[in-house]
Parts: structure tokens; sequence; C-alpha cells
């Protein structure tokens, strides 16, 4: 039987080891803990009834909703910019680079009232959709606009190493033999940069689903129509409904394990892959 | 007959290939698309978080800062940051040593739980503390008993920056440490140094870039973190009030230029982030 640990000339395991699990325990296990057990002491009836109320309904349609259009969109576009940063040279590409991080460097609250305030009536992008007919804040579109915007990082900084590692001559190669742009886009570069695509959705998609500070000013928040999962939440807990909140945060928790379970294994897979096509 | 393929070959290396007109329209396509994306979701809102600041000139922008409401927020949101950020330091030192130096069973499930609060939305990061210390929590009665606040106060302010943050510097420093290996700490044990100074002399040295990466990091999410601290802090003014909460309140009220100038201070927090990062990336330290 292997050891529970092997030996080392190392000293400190028994300190470092004990510390980081006792932390980990009491800030984080023990919390999320009490969330699970205070949901499992509802009865089931009860929980079925508080997660299926016509608004809780609503909230989800529109946070998995939105959060879905908004990594889809995060796909091309985080496509569009990682290559364009990776494959062009272009003034100001350094600084637009570093700014890629921004939206997540930035705190959630500046980033929903200053989206509210470009894309109000009268903002500077809004007073041009009005007249269109597209209103953007306050509905739907706003809620897409603000979770894009936070989860654009996350596909551009995935794909962006990937696309480092499209070889070139594998490419070249491939026009001299008479391949066309497409058919070496379709069957080089995507299978190459794929995993990478499928991770930056899926971390895009899963912020954006428990994002809260930047939707809530952009979304208006009217029940059942632009309310999202996390505002209903904290709702709940103002009006001191703590069971009501505990079972929806445990339906956002138990969609979120299953999305880092899939982030993992989708990691899994590219590193196969990589190991597979051996470079 | 050998003379032919070399032909060809000669052909195809003067062919223009990646200079071709196709080439350019894709080329400028992908600029464009790029660009106009960022300048509307990215550029323009922080434009206009300094537009609407100094809407009213500087003076009503400086004006903000003497409000003794607004002092008091910063005051509180550095409070926060300098508990949460060394505390956060420390962990990230004891979980990189013993998983990075070490071979213990369990490992990959130790290192997802330390990712845990990643991937869990704000709210019920602030949600959860509520549900152990709020009235109706389960310490509730016995703190209330015992004239103790943490929800609605600053220790609970505290707990979920500290939720919220507690990943970033481990994240950090484990991979960086996992790759730089313990062969010179091992030389150094072996040579007779004890553990700390082995530790301060020999890894501290070697990942001060990452660690200083991600203190950065740490500290930018702990003084903008503003679902989970919102649900804890009651919004008492002067009071419980950080300084991403106190720009909700202010936008609330209508004073667009208040809520911009503290929206700027945190705008600059969020720059200065990522020039650290940028340099620190130009040291050769390269994020995993």
């Amino acid at each position: 039987m292997k050891p529970l640990r092997q030996p080392s000339v190392l000293p400190g395991f028994g300190l470092t080891f004990g510390f980081t699990t006792l932390f980990l325990s009491g800030v984080v296990l023990l919390p999320l803990a009490a969330l699970v057990l205070m949901t499992a002491s509802m009865p089931w009836s009860e929980f079925l009834h508080v997660i299926t109320t016509p608004r809780a309904i609503g909230s989800y349609r529109l946070s998995f909703g939105a959060s879905l259009l908004a990594a889809s969109i995060n796909v091309v576009f985080g496509f569009i910019i990682a290559w364009t940063l990776v494959r062009y040279e272009f003034p100001g590409r350094k600084i637009i680079d570093a700014l890629i991080d921004m939206p997540f460097a930035l705190p959630t609250a500046v980033s929903g009232i200053a989206l509210t305030t470009v894309f109000a009536a009268n903002g500077w992008i809004g007073r041009y959709l009005e007249p269109l007919g597209i209103k953007v804040a306050y509905t739907w579109i706003g809620v897409t606009v603000a979770l894009t915007l936070i989860g654009m990082p996350f596909v551009v900084r995935s794909v962006q190493p990937a696309l480092l590692e499209v070889q070139r001559d594998l490419e070249d190669a491939a026009e001299t033999l008479g391949a066309g742009r497409f058919y070496v886009f379709r069957r080089i570069i995507l299978p190459t940069v794929l995993p990478a695509l499928l991770t930056g959705f899926t971390l895009a998609f899963a912020r954006a689903v428990g994002e809260y500070g930047s939707v809530i000013f952009i979304s208006g928040n009217i029940p059942m129509r632009t309310e999202i999962t996390p505002l209903l939440i904290v709702i709940r807990l103002e009006e001191f409904d703590y069971r009501g909140a505990a079972a929806l945060g445990f339906v956002m928790l138990v969609i979120s394990f299953g999305m880092l379970l899939t982030i993992n294994l989708l990691q899994a897979w590219g590193r196969r892959r990589h190991v597979a096509t051996g470079h | 007959m050998a003379s032919r393929p070399y032909a060809l070959l000669d052909e195809v290396a003067t062919r223009p290939g990646r200079d071709t007109a196709v080439s350019a329209v894709v080329r400028w396509t992908f600029i464009t698309l790029s660009m106009v994306f960022l300048a509307a979701l990215l550029f323009a809102p922080l434009a206009t978080v300094i537009a609407m600041a100094l809407a009213k000139g500087l003076g009503a922008y400086f004006a903000t800062f003497l409000d003794p409401d607004t002092r008091a927020a910063i005051r509180l949101t550095l409070i926060t940051a300098l508990v949460v950020v060394p505390i956060n330091t420390v962990f990230g030192f004891a979980a990189g040593w013993s998983i990075a130096k070490f071979e213990f069973k369990g490992k990959s499930f130790l290192i997802t739980l330390i990712d845990l609060p990643l991937a869990v939305s704000p709210v019920i990061s602030g949600m959860i503390y509520v549900l152990l210390f709020g009235l109706q929590g389960w310490f509730g009665r016995y703190l209330q008993d015992h004239n103790i606040s943490i929800i609605f106060a600053l220790p609970g302010i505290i707990l979920a920056t500290m939720f919220v943050t507690f990943p970033y510097v481990a994240r950090e420093l484990i991979p960086l440490m996992q790759q730089l290996g313990n062969d010179e700490e091992e030389a150094a044990i072996t040579l007779g140094a004890g553990g700390w100074l082995t530790f301060f002399r020999v890894t501290l040295p070697k990942v001060r870039w990452g660690l200083l990466y991600g203190i950065i990091l740490c500290n930018a999410r702990a003084m903008g973190e503003f679902g989970a601290v919102s649900v804890v802090s009651g919004h008492i003014r002067g009071l419980t009030n950080t300084m991403p909460l106190h720009i909700e309140i202010l936008y609330n009220e209508y004073n667009f230029v208040g809520a911009f100038a503290v929206a700027s201070l945190l705008m600059l927090l969020a720059l200065a982030t990522l020039v650290v990062k940028t340099l620190v990336e130009r040291t050769g330290y390269r994020r995993r």
C-alpha cells in the first residue's frame, strides 16, 4: 500500500498542512456546510415549492439564458480578440492586451454603474440605439451586456495560449498543398483551440450565472422579467426568509459544482489531446 | 527530371502567400471587430467614469472626498484589505508549502477545495455567513445573548471578503512552487539550515514575483468586493459601508458626481493592479 505521505527531508508538513486544512475548513467548508444543512432540514415539499415559484423560475430563465447568450457572444468575440492580439501587429496592441484583464480587476459596482450610464437612453451608446427601438438599460439585453463584459477575459485568456501553440508551419504546409483559408481554419486551427474555447465558455458562463454587482444596476430588477437569481436570494435574505434564500442558494451551488466538474473534465481532455498530438 | 520538384518549390517560395488582398481584408475585419467590441463594452464605460466624476468640475470632484461618510467608507475598505490580504497570504504560503513540497494522498482534491470560492456566487459567499451568524442563523441567539455582532458589522465584512479572496495568493504560489522544485530547499536543509531560515532565505526570494502578483490581485478583489459584502454589511452609512457599497448608495440617491468620484478611485486601483501585473510579467514570470 502507498503510504499516506511520502518521506521528505523538508520540515514543516504538519504545520503547513494542518494550517491549510484548518483554515480551509473554518472559512470555506463549514459555512458552505451550513447552507447545505439548512436546505436539508427543509421538508422536501417546502424545498420544491420554494425553488419552483414563478418568480424563482423567471429568475433562472433570465440568469441562465442571459449567461448562456453572453458566454456564446464571448466565444465568438473572444476568439476574434485573441486572434487579433496573437497574430497581428498594430499600434497599442500591448496596452489593449493588458486592458483585457480590466473586467477582472475592476470592482463590479464600478462596471455596473458605468455600463448603465453608457447604455441608458441618454448615454453615449444608448442614445444611438434608442431611436432604433433597442432598449438596453433596464432590459434583459442590458443584463446580457453586463455578463458579456465580465466573461470576456476568461475566453480571451483561455484562447490566447492555445493560439500561440498552433503550429504555423503546419498552416503553411497545408496552404502550400492547396488548402483554402477556411479549410486550414477548420482542420488545423479550430481543433487546436477547441478545448480552450470550451474551457473559456464554461468559465465565462459559470462566472456570469453567479454575477451580482455589475448586473443589478443595469437590470432594473423587475420581478419575473429582469430579476436575476442572486438578487432574488438577496431579497429573500432581506425578508429574513433564510430557508427560502438557502434553498435558492443550494440550487445555484449544485449548478456551480456541475460547472466546476465540467471545467476540470474539459481541461483534462485538453491535456490528453495535447499529449496525443505530441506537442 | 530531377529539377521539376525544385522548380515547384521555388514558385511556392516566391508566392506572396500571406500578404494577399484577402489576407489584408481578414486582418482589418478582425482588428476592427475587436476594437468596436472593446470600445463599446470596456473603453466607453471606463471613460464614462472619468467624464461623470468630473461633470461638475474638479471642485465638486474633490468635495466628495471631504464628506465624512465617504471617508468612513474608504477607511473601512482599507481596514478590511489590511486584515484580509495578510491572512490570505499566510494561508497561500501554508498551502503552497504543503502542496508543492510534499507528496500525499488527496492532493488534487485539496487544490479543488481551495478553488471552490471562485465557483461560488458572491451572494452565496455572503449568505453562508448570514446563515451561521445572522439573527435567525445557527449561532444568532448565542451571539445576541453575548452582545457580539458579526453580521451587519466589521467581522462579517472581513469574513465575507476573506472567503471571496481566499484562493488568489494560493493559486499563484502553488503552481509556481511546484514548478520551481525542491532541490535548493533540500540542499539548505541537508547543510543544516532550519526550516524557517530555508523558507525566508531560499523559498521566499524564489517566488517573490508570483507572490507580489498574487497579493496585488487579492488586494484588488478585497477592496472591490460588492455582492458578498453587500449581503453581510447592513449598509449602515458611515459605519458598515465599504467603498463599493457607498458607490451604490450615492448612485441610487442620484449623486452621480459622488458615485463616480468614488468609482474613479477604485478604477485607478484596478489600473494600478494591471500595471503591476504587466511589470511582473516583464520580469519573466508567466502566469500558468
